[in-house]
């Protein structure tokens, strides 16, 4: 029989995709997984396999721009003369580059998968009771060998969670019912007239959730402050900002400066760039800068990778790029994983100082704040000064205090005077 | 003169495991043994050729008292003593060539004769003829191991007065044999003769058989063991023996004080094995013995010289065969720095009577004299249709688990086949898994292994299905 190949989807806003190359030759004969042409949208690239062996046809040539949805060619499954067995046609995601994105239409799965219970796997009794009361694996302190959680360890949980919550739990005597789905948590009649209300959390909620309390729980996490004069920059703004926006298109905000301080005092003190693994610490060369982007479905982190080479118009584009995919869920898997460190503005939302949190498995970040025109003393006058208070948060098991305290002073003297930055001083 | 990254003194299943390991880890080895058969007691004289007669001596009693109800119908069957001796040493030989080859296979050196330290770095090894060569090594391992303890006044003849080496290799099987101590080894190997037709005569000083497993066990145990010629005298010590042409007869002293005349072709003493470091001059490595014997270890099993470490029956504890193994091969994955295992409290302890007795974790009275609340599943093996349909149906299975987090604190078994089935409670009880969980997994039927979890159904809820 004849079989179609169809455009995929590749990313909710990708409409259309280019035909980057065919890998096999009208008339081949290809095996079924076998990769067969080259995809290129405007995010990534993908290969696209063929769904069953048989002999290919080719409709749309190489260079063509195509549709999602489109044909551009054909598996004829009966022209090898071999007896294929009629197999189910699989439904195949082609490339390791398509990210599932949470979709809003859909209800996350709420169910406990049991085949989900990866790290810790439970005991029999274990999971049974985890699945009763629709408890998360990843809250479970788990005592068994290897890390496994045993019917001790939930039944602690459940005390712990009786005490802490008020949400009664119940540990059976008798022969439980069968409960396929997870019950959710029973609330106390009296409590309902004072509206308490219960929400289940977002896949992506539950995912930020569990990576936070993992980053607590594993380094050793310290704040040092700082505070900036942010004067030297803002007029240097004011200074360009019209030249800059006209020559490359892009605005110059505070980022491109904060990212290349960052870099300098990087490459000053690595071991803030570092990352812990078991008993060794992993140094980058580069820097690969994750800038923190709020999105109504919350905090997510694309990496500018190797800011230490870009320049400040590049940086800047390469923000809004990355602020733009991450509103409209856009960001891929790779976009996301894999920075060095981390920069975080609390002060567009008005904070003045705050402890931000590790982003795993990352050893520092910096978190920015409000700029607060203050009083200060300069050559012994008091003057206004737009001042920043400045975070870096860091992991103590690899980085002492005097190596943080340092790193973030340099990141003061380059903003402070962003020409240590020209001249890499 | 030659050296090693290891020499393991003793090729007992504590020194041959050790070895072998240490060679897997790339370690050049060297393992030392006095006698001309690898293997140790264990091989020798002790776990496979006592289970050896075991088997031999089970399979007549089942054709003598068992065949019947099966309905086979044999004539006269009948006993050739040689022959059994024979099998027996065959099955030592083997399993010592066997031995001998894994040593080959894993390149080890095998230095035969007496082992005795110079000094932390350096011992001497005399063969029986020849001169002692000197060898040095980085790290040694003492493995030792253990001989049977003698009473003073009744020291083994090999003849009349014997221990469980000669109790091996009997001339035939005794009309009557008088066993002193109701521990393992003894009740082993009066299993082998009551089976034969022998009369057994237990005396023991504590008040019950089996005295550091569990209590109800060696209860039970004793009432099957009454079904196959056994007698037994609890709190009764031993006080004289004397030897008269080709009998022996033993005075003892029962617990109201009225002294017992035994007599009887020969007497086993199985009062205990006591470390043997005979020759080996611990001294002079700065090694430390304590009062009773044993080597002294810390918890790495490191003695005093931290490059020397002891395991096994020599160190005391369990002297079972694989609390060495676990030992020797802890000792040498410390010194080669990986992480290595070892929880005592995981250890099986096994009886090779029949019924067979087997026990992991707790016993009901080392609870109680801790202060632990306990509860208790039990499951007779009457009720299983396994157990009815081989017509073995004596003994049970007893699960202990704690009452608010139901998990296993210890499972001890009587029955058939529970040498092999405590494997399974170890398993649970090394990944601390609770009564439910063994309650919900599947034990295929019909099988002797169901009463673990019907035990366990007890344990966790009172639901047993089967009971």
């Amino acid at each position: 029989m004849i079989i179609d190949i169809i455009v995929p989807k590749a990313g909710e806003a990708v409409t259309e995709a280019d035909i980057a190359s065919w890998m096999k030759e009208d008339g081949d004969f290809v095996q079924m997984d076998e990769a067969m042409l080259e995809l290129e949208t405007d995010k990534a690239s993908m290969e696209l396999a063929a769904e069953q062996a048989g002999q290919l046809k080719i409709i749309v040539p190489e260079g063509e721009t195509v549709q999602v949805g489109d044909v551009i060619g054909q598996i004829d499954t009966s022209a090898s003369g071999e007896a294929t067995p009629a197999k189910e046609a699989k439904k195949e995601e082609p490339a390791p580059e398509v990210k599932e994105e949470p979709e809003p239409a859909k209800e996350p799965e709420v169910v406990v998968d049991p085949n989900d219970l990866s790290q810790k796997t439970p005991s029999p009794a274990a999971r049974k009771i985890i699945i009763e009361n629709g408890l998360s694996v990843q809250d479970i302190p788990a005592s068994g060998k290897g890390g496994r959680i045993t019917k001790a360890d939930v039944l602690a949980h459940l005390k712990l969670r009786e005490q802490q919550l008020k949400i009664p739990s119940p540990i059976q005597t008798q022969t439980p019912e069968p409960a396929p789905a997870p019950k959710g948590p029973v609330i106390d009649p009296a409590d309902q007239e004072r509206g308490v209300r219960v929400e289940r959390m977002s896949r992506l909620r539950r995912t930020v959730a569990e990576r936070l309390v993992e980053a607590q729980k594993t380094a050793a996490i310290l704040t040092t402050f700082n505070e900036v004069d942010m004067s030297g920059v803002m007029d240097l703004r004011k200074k360009y900002k019209e030249k800059f926006k006209e020559k490359h298109e892009v605005g110059l905000g505070f980022m491109s400066f904060f990212t290349k301080a960052c870099c300098m005092a990087l490459k000053d003190y690595p071991v803030i760039n570092a990352q812990v693994d078991g008993n060794n610490i992993i140094y980058h060369d580069y820097a690969d800068i994750g800038v923190a982007v709020s999105t109504p479905k919350g905090l997510v982190v694309p990496v500018v990778r190797d800011a230490q080479d870009m320049s400040f118009d590049q940086i800047e584009k390469k923000i809004v790029e990355l602020a733009i995919k991450g509103r409209n869920a856009d960001l891929t898997p790779d976009e996301m994983s894999g920075g060095t460190f981390t920069i975080t503005n609390g002060g567009i939302f008005g904070s003045m100082l705050s402890t931000p949190i590790l982003n795993r498995p990352q050893s520092a970040i910096l978190g920015m704040h409000n700029i607060i025109q203050k009083p200060v003393v300069v050559d012994g006058e008091i003057v206004i000064r737009p001042m920043m208070y400045l975070a870096l948060s860091y992991d103590h098991r690899i980085i002492d205090g005097a190596e943080a305290v340092r790193f973030l002073v340099k990141v003061k003297e380059c903003i402070e005077d962003p020409t240590r930055i020209l001249l890499d001083l | 003169m030659s050296e090693f990254d290891l020499i393991v003194i003793g090729a007992g299943p504590g020194g041959y495991v050790a070895g072998i390991r240490a060679a897997q880890l790339g370690m050049k080895v060297a393992v030392v043994e006095k006698y001309n058969s690898l293997g140790g007691t264990c091989l020798n004289v002790g776990c496979i050729p006592s289970k050896a007669l075991l088997d031999s001596s089970e399979l007549y009693h089942l054709a003598t008292e068992k065949f019947g109800v099966h309905g086979i119908k044999t004539g006269k069957v009948s006993i050739d003593f040689p022959q059994m001796l024979q099998r027996k040493n065959d099955v030592i030989s083997n399993t010592v060539a066997g031995i001998d080859y894994l040593f080959k296979k894993n390149n080890i050196t095998r230095l035969t004769g007496l082992a005795s330290f110079v000094d932390k770095n350096t011992i001497s090894v005399k063969p029986e003829k020849g001169k002692a060569e000197t060898y040095k090594a980085t790290n040694f391992i003492i493995a030792t191991g253990s001989k049977p303890t003698e009473l003073p006044f009744m020291k083994y003849d090999g003849k009349k007065i014997i221990s469980s080496t000669h109790a091996l290799n009997l001339p035939k099987v005794p009309k009557h044999l008088i066993v002193v101590g109701g521990g393992v080894i003894g009740l082993e190997l009066g299993s082998v003769y009551g089976r034969l037709g022998s009369k057994v005569t237990v005396i023991e000083f504590m008040d019950k058989i089996l005295p550091t497993m569990d209590v109800e066990l060696g209860k039970t145990l004793a009432r099957s063991l009454k079904k196959i010629n056994f007698e037994f005298h609890l709190s009764t010590k031993v006080k004289a023996c004397s030897v008269k042409g080709n009998q022996v007869s033993v005075t003892a002293e029962n617990k109201k004080g009225e002294d017992i005349v035994f007599s009887g072709d020969h007497v086993l003493v199985s009062v205990g094995r006591r470390p043997y470091t005979d020759g080996l001059a611990v001294e002079n490595a700065g090694i430390e013995l304590d009062e009773r014997g044993f080597i002294k270890v810390n918890d790495q099993l490191q003695t005093a010289a931290d490059n020397i470490y002891a395991i096994g029956d020599v160190i005391g504890g369990m002297m079972l065969a694989h609390k060495a193994e676990e030992e020797g091969v802890y000792a040498v994955e410390h010194m080669s720095e990986e992480i290595p295992h070892l929880n005592y409290n995981c250890i099986p302890g096994v009886v090779y009577t029949w019924p067979e007795v087997a026990s992991v974790g707790k016993t009901e009275q080392e609870l109680k004299d801790a202060g632990t609340e306990y509860k208790v599943g039990k499951f007779p093996f009457k009720a299983s249709g396994r157990a009815r349909a081989a017509e073995e149906t004596d003994g049970f299975v007893k699960v202990l688990a704690d009452p608010e987090t139901d998990e296993i604190l210890g499972v001890h078994m009587l029955g058939p086949r529970c040498s092999d089935m405590i494997a399974e409670a170890v398993l649970a009880m090394e990944y601390k898994a609770s009564a439910e969980d063994v309650a919900t997994i599947v034990h295929a039927h019909p099988t002797f292994t169901e009463a673990f979890k019907e035990a366990s159904l007890m344990a966790t809820a009172d639901r047993a299905i089967h009971v």
